[in-house]
């Protein structure tokens, strides 16, 4: 990858990473809980993957652990209503 | 009060029971379930066996979950449905009457017709005892022949390799998973293996396996060939756990046959998940799947149901995110045909869907590992295999499921040498546009 596509890609994904909020497509999800093994503070991901919530805890750091380490393809950074101040 | 009888403690019960509680908050519920660890992560064993998640972490509920629903658990299992007098039979020949029975058994692992299968060392992986097993049996120094194919018979390779087990692993024809995967996709698959250290014996078949005071200590092929291994893990196939339904008469053919409301023939009886073969309106097919949402849908759509509020089950395409060989791959919809001779039905993690054969052309991409096929219809996209970069999982998940028309990128992506990728991306953002514009 060239620099300046590496300094896009990581830009974007710093953009997402702190206006964002980890939104889970629970279609993918198989509630194995890797999610939640990895969470820092012990959010329970996987619960959120189940109901089809963003995690809007407060506590979430959006450090991106649980992102990647889902082996399904579960859990995104999405910009919400929530974190758009619930407009 | 009505009282709803749930037999099986996976996917497709617990969301009935979720279901029936959205309707009645009062009805009593039983759950029966035949395995004393109750409701688990059966997809999450893979990731048990490879240590990436401790045992404790495989249960998605605690048990105040089930107390808010509350469900009265009962470890037990089911010896007869008495259709006429609406009672379940229990094994210490107690009996329980219900208004409405829920059939959720799932299904089991096929057992080989292979001499030496009742001895020590010969593993599946369809439970979390099966699991355990394993791990006592996986030490250093240990060396495993793995038998089938699809999703599990990875599992097993992968689980062994990641506890230190030399592993073998017998295919009877040339390549992996041949009904579902192209030739390509195939050998990315093997080629992966093989780097990990995975002895792949192709055209080989098991005839024996060995054994001494009660243990495994090696098999023997069709062709005269001998492999000492202490572990002989299995993975040909499920079958759905139907012989309840049966013996009272239910009509079955592979599967629990019900219908769009997930009803069997017998009044007031339902079937859910891997063990009920569900009319899908849209095809006119009866088919069966072996994946965690279908089950967990049906299970939603059959607790409605009984609870009183008519709802039926329309069968999405079905899809599927797993790793295969360590490389994330996406099959949706249609996408291979014909048998697999390395499986008998179908396996977990698995759908009939993916092998009818598509009256399509197909156009694929390579870079490295990184691979999409596509399966393109005349005006919509009826199947894709992504593996490796899932960038265009969600769009194409999207395209497909959503039967987006592709007429004005159809002619673009039959071209040869396309960027598929490129293509696509560009058509799925625009496509997402036009359907948010439609939107009131």
């Amino acid at each position: 990858m060239s620099i300046k596509g590496f300094i896009q890609q990581e830009s974007s994904r710093r953009r997402a990473m702190t206006s964002g909020q980890v939104t889970p497509e629970s279609s993918r999800c198989v509630q194995c809980g890797i999610c939640s093994y990895n969470c820092p503070l012990e959010i329970d991901v996987r619960r959120h993957a189940w109901r089809g919530l963003p995690i809007k805890e407060s506590q979430c750091l959006t450090c991106g652990e649980c992102v990647a380490r889902c082996p399904r393809g579960v859990l995104s950074f999405a910009q919400t209503n929530l974190s758009l101040g619930g407009l | 009060m009505p009282q709803y009888v749930i037999i099986g403690s996976g996917a497709a019960g617990v969301s009935a029971i979720e279901a029936i509680r959205t309707q009645d908050e009062h009805g009593e519920i039983l759950l029966i379930g035949d395995e004393r660890e109750g409701f688990y992560s059966r997809p999450g064993l893979a990731y048990f066996l490879t240590n990436e998640i401790p045992e404790k972490q495989l249960f998605p509920f605690k048990r105040d979950d089930f107390d808010r629903l509350k469900v009265k658990l009962l470890f037990a299992r089911v010896m007869q449905i008495h259709t006429a007098d609406q009672l379940v039979e229990l094994h210490d020949g107690s009996k329980i009457s219900y208004d409405r029975l829920l059939i959720a058994t799932g299904a089991s692992a096929a057992q080989p017709a292979l001499s030496g299968a009742e001895l020590e060392g010969v593993v599946k992986l369809d439970n979390l005892n099966d699991v355990r097993k394993i791990i006592k049996l996986a030490r250093r120094g240990s060396t495993a022949v793995v038998i089938g194919g699809g999703i599990t018979a990875l599992e097993l390779v992968e689980g062994l390799l990641s506890r230190s087990v030399k592993t073998h692993y017998f295919l009877r024809k040339d390549r992996y998973w041949n009904n579902v995967l192209d030739e390509t996709e195939s050998r990315i698959i093997e080629h992966r293996l093989k780097e990990e250290g995975v002895r792949i014996h192709y055209n080989t078949e098991a005839a024996e396996i060995i054994g001494k005071k009660g243990k495994v200590v090696g098999i023997r092929t069709t062709d005269g060939k001998e492999i000492k291994c202490n572990i002989v893990a299995i993975a040909i196939g499920i079958r759905p756990r139907m012989q309840l339904a049966a013996n009272a008469g239910i009509a079955t053919d592979r599967g629990i046959l019900v219908n769009e409301y997930l009803q069997t023939e017998a009044p007031n009886v339902y079937a859910a998940g891997d063990v009920a073969q569900v009319f899908d309106p849209l095809s006119g097919k009866s088919v069966l799947d072996s994946l965690w949402t279908p089950a967990r849908l049906q299970g939603y759509a059959a607790g409605l149901n009984m609870a009183g509020k008519p709802t039926m089950y329309l069968k999405e395409v079905p899809f599927n995110v797993t790793r295969l060989a360590g490389l994330t791959t996406t099959i949706i919809g249609t996408v291979g045909r014909g048998v697999d001779e390395d499986l008998i039905g179908i396996a977990r993690g698995d759908s009939e869907t993916w092998r009818e054969l598509p009256d399509v052309i197909a156009c694929q991409n390579n870079f490295d590992v990184n691979r999409v096929r596509l399966l393109v219809g005349e005006k919509t996209l009826v199947g894709a295999v992504i593996m490796g970069d899932q960038t265009l999982s969600h769009p194409l998940q999207e395209l497909i499921v959503q039967h987006a028309d592709i007429t004005p990128v159809r002619s673009q992506l039959l071209k040869p040498q396309v960027a598929i990728s490129n293509i696509i991306a560009d058509f799925w953002i625009s496509w997402r546009q036009q359907n948010a514009a439609q939107q009131p």
